[in-house]
């Protein structure tokens, strides 16, 4: 157990490490300069404030510059579009914006994908396989975007105590993570039901049912817990996807959570907003996979020896 | 290779050719309701959009003439779906904006089939350390998040594009109308290829480093065929199941990728419109007039089913084994 812990620490800390030197140099190669945008800039500023930022040393002095920053002073440097803004302020004002909204969308994507492949995989080939499937995908192809303003219009309206847009009440975060769950859920629910089809098949589950196991029993205390394996392999991945990447959502309902740097940041060619990003987001991938990988071999006794 | 009996038309004389893959795959598509339906709806937008479109504008009618006057007009003879915002026609306007949705995500899967193809027939067919690295690369920048590399991409490449632009304008006397609308789809396309085409070399590697163990792989190499031909002739063929299908669900995967890419501003530009770009211009039209916004959201949405269902019949069709999900 803590073979793997440790082991996948590490692959993390090389995944960030690759990452973060891939964006740094990668995002040297966008056109312009962060300081194009700003207007009345005679070259005398500009030479300044590159000069402020370290940008008139080489690159390979930078680049070291800014791992000695980050490693030994904690420091991800100040933001160059927002003013006077530190990266790690900025992280971390929105960053529990975007945990919230994304965990109650996760919990209720996990609520209604996880029953909808159960009951899909149960009635293999029935109407209610249809019928699961069908909703599982309206829920891959009605996208954000367009549930977004729907929600908007026929519920926050009518509703008082919904906030068509905003993020000043607690009931503000209701909509978005509806919006936000039925594309994961959707999956989940694909996931479930391929993982549950396969195990109903394996010889196991025969013998179960031939000495007599009720249907609910072996659903519950045998086919489940396997069964779940593919939703939890994808749930890693989309835990981070779902709390950094939710731009839309948040642009739809005026939410100040994190997705909007990683678009701002690259926009303005905020080089350490961006690379503050990236690394933030690489550690909570990797957390994110790790927490994945502990549940799986909770979940398949057969993983823990691998 | 099992041969299906009911693959075979009356006469017995069929019998002994036997049926191959494609006409087993094609029987059981034939069999999937919802997949042929996603098929027919998939070859009538895109017979809509490619061949019905142009001839509607060529005959008069015109999605990008303004008519102040006369916005947010219901359904007339002259504009079947009314008109939007700036009172232009919305049936015109939906249609050439999928024209450009549909090039765009079908350019971009072209690509992706061209690179992960070739990057992850090369990563599974030599395998060993070379390929292992080849495939990491792969993960790390799956790693990513996903519109940072986009919008990276497209910038990138979009200084490019202009120069190659401008040049074809300037030197050649191209129509620089034309030319710029067409270029300014170009980033955007190896934008969102430049991501996607990561998955699709995963599956193929996985499919090429199985075939390269099978012995009619050995066979082929201690013939002392060249690793070039054993990969293109006999390893690629075999592979052609899996990307016909990992190919079909690309498409509506890239329609969603350019749409939400244009619905927050980084994706088509105007004159250009795209559906991603309509349905952000119709959710600010919400309470004025909601046809603005359920036009090009059904119609949208409507794509996105077609090719999903007809790209899931496609995989029970052509590899049963794996439709489990």
């Amino acid at each position: 157990m803590l073979r793997i812990i440790f082991s996948r620490l590490l692959q993390t800390l090389v995944v960030v490490f690759l990452l973060v030197t891939f964006t740094f140099f990668a995002i040297r190669m966008m056109p312009g300069n962060p300081f194009a945008d700003v207007k009345a800039l005679t070259e005398e500023n500009k030479a300044a404030m590159e000069r402020l930022y370290g940008l008139d040393k080489p690159l390979h002095i930078q680049y070291a510059n800014y791992w000695k920053n980050v490693l030994l002073e904690g420091d991800f440097g100040d933001s160059f579009s927002m003013k006077g803004r530190k990266v790690s302020t900025l992280i971390s004002e929105s960053f529990p914006i975007s945990l919230k909204l994304g965990l109650l969308s996760l919990f209720l994507a996990m609520s209604l994908g996880i029953p909808l492949g159960i009951i899909a995989a149960l009635f293999h080939n029935k109407w209610q396989d249809y019928t699961a499937m069908i909703i599982a995908m309206a829920g891959i192809c009605i996208v954000t975007f367009v549930l977004g303003p729907i929600f908007q219009l026929s519920f926050a309206k009518p509703l008082s105590w919904l906030n068509v847009a905003g993020w000043s009440r607690p009931s503000d975060v209701i909509l978005p993570a509806i919006t936000l769950c039925f594309g994961v859920a959707a999956y989940l629910a694909r996931l479930t039901r391929g993982g549950m089809l396969d195990i109903l098949s394996q010889d196991y589950i025969r013998s179960a049912k031939a000495k007599g196991v009720s249907q609910l029993n072996i659903i519950t205390k045998h086919a489940l817990r396997p069964a779940l394996v593919p939703a939890v392999t994808f749930l890693g991945p989309a835990f981070a996807a779902i709390i950094t990447g939710s731009f839309v959502v948040e642009s739809i309902f005026l939410i100040p959570g994190m997705g909007q740097y990683f678009v701002l940041g690259i926009q303005n060619q905020d080089y350490t907003l961006v690379l503050g990003l990236v690394l933030f987001y690489g550690i909570l991938m990797g957390i994110a996979n790790l927490m994945s990988d502990l549940a799986l071999i909770f979940m398949d006794p057969k993983l823990r020896n691998s | 290779m099992s041969t299906s009996i009911k693959a075979l038309p009356a006469g017995l004389k069929d019998v002994e050719k036997g049926s191959s893959l494609w006409t087993d795959a094609y029987v059981r598509l034939k069999k999937n309701k919802l997949a042929m339906l996603g098929g027919i709806i998939v070859i009538s937008i895109l017979i809509t959009c490619f061949v019905i479109a142009p001839i509607l504008s060529w005959i008069g009618f015109d999605g990008n003439e303004q008519n102040l006057a006369n916005k947010f007009a219901g359904p007339s003879a002259r504009n079947l779906l009314g008109t939007d915002q700036l009172g232009r026609d919305l049936l015109m306007r939906v249609l050439q904006g999928g024209q450009i949705s549909l090039l765009v995500a079908i350019m971009a899967t072209m690509l992706t089939v061209t690179i992960g193809v070739i990057y992850g027939g090369i990563a599974g067919y030599v395998g060993g350390r070379i390929g292992n690295a080849m495939m990491r690369i792969v993960d790390g920048l799956l790693a990513m998040p996903f519109l940072i590399i986009v919008i990276l991409f497209r910038e990138v490449i979009s200084g490019q594009v202009d120069e190659i632009a401008r040049f074809l304008i300037d030197d050649w006397g191209w129509s620089d109308n034309d030319v710029l609308r067409f270029a300014n789809l170009i980033p955007l396309t190896f934008a969102i290829a430049g991501f996607g085409w990561l998955s699709m070399g995963r599956i193929v590697r996985s499919s090429a480093a199985s075939l390269a163990q099978q012995e009619f792989v050995e066979a082929a190499r201690s013939l002392g065929l060249s690793h070039r031909r054993i990969l293109f002739r006999h390893i690629l063929p075999n592979m052609l199941g899996p990307i016909i299908i990992y190919a079909t669900l690309t498409i509506p995967s890239f329609i969603l990728y350019e749409a939400t890419l244009s619905y927050i501003g980084l994706g088509i530009e105007p004159p250009n419109s795209s559906w991603g770009k309509l349905i952000q211009e119709g959710a600010n039209y919400l309470e004025t007039n909601i046809t603005v916004l359920a036009v090009p959201a059904v119609l949208f949405s409507l794509t996105l089913f077609a090719f999903n269902f007809l790209g899931d019949g496609l995989r029970d069709a052509l590899d049963p084994k794996a439709s489990k999900d």
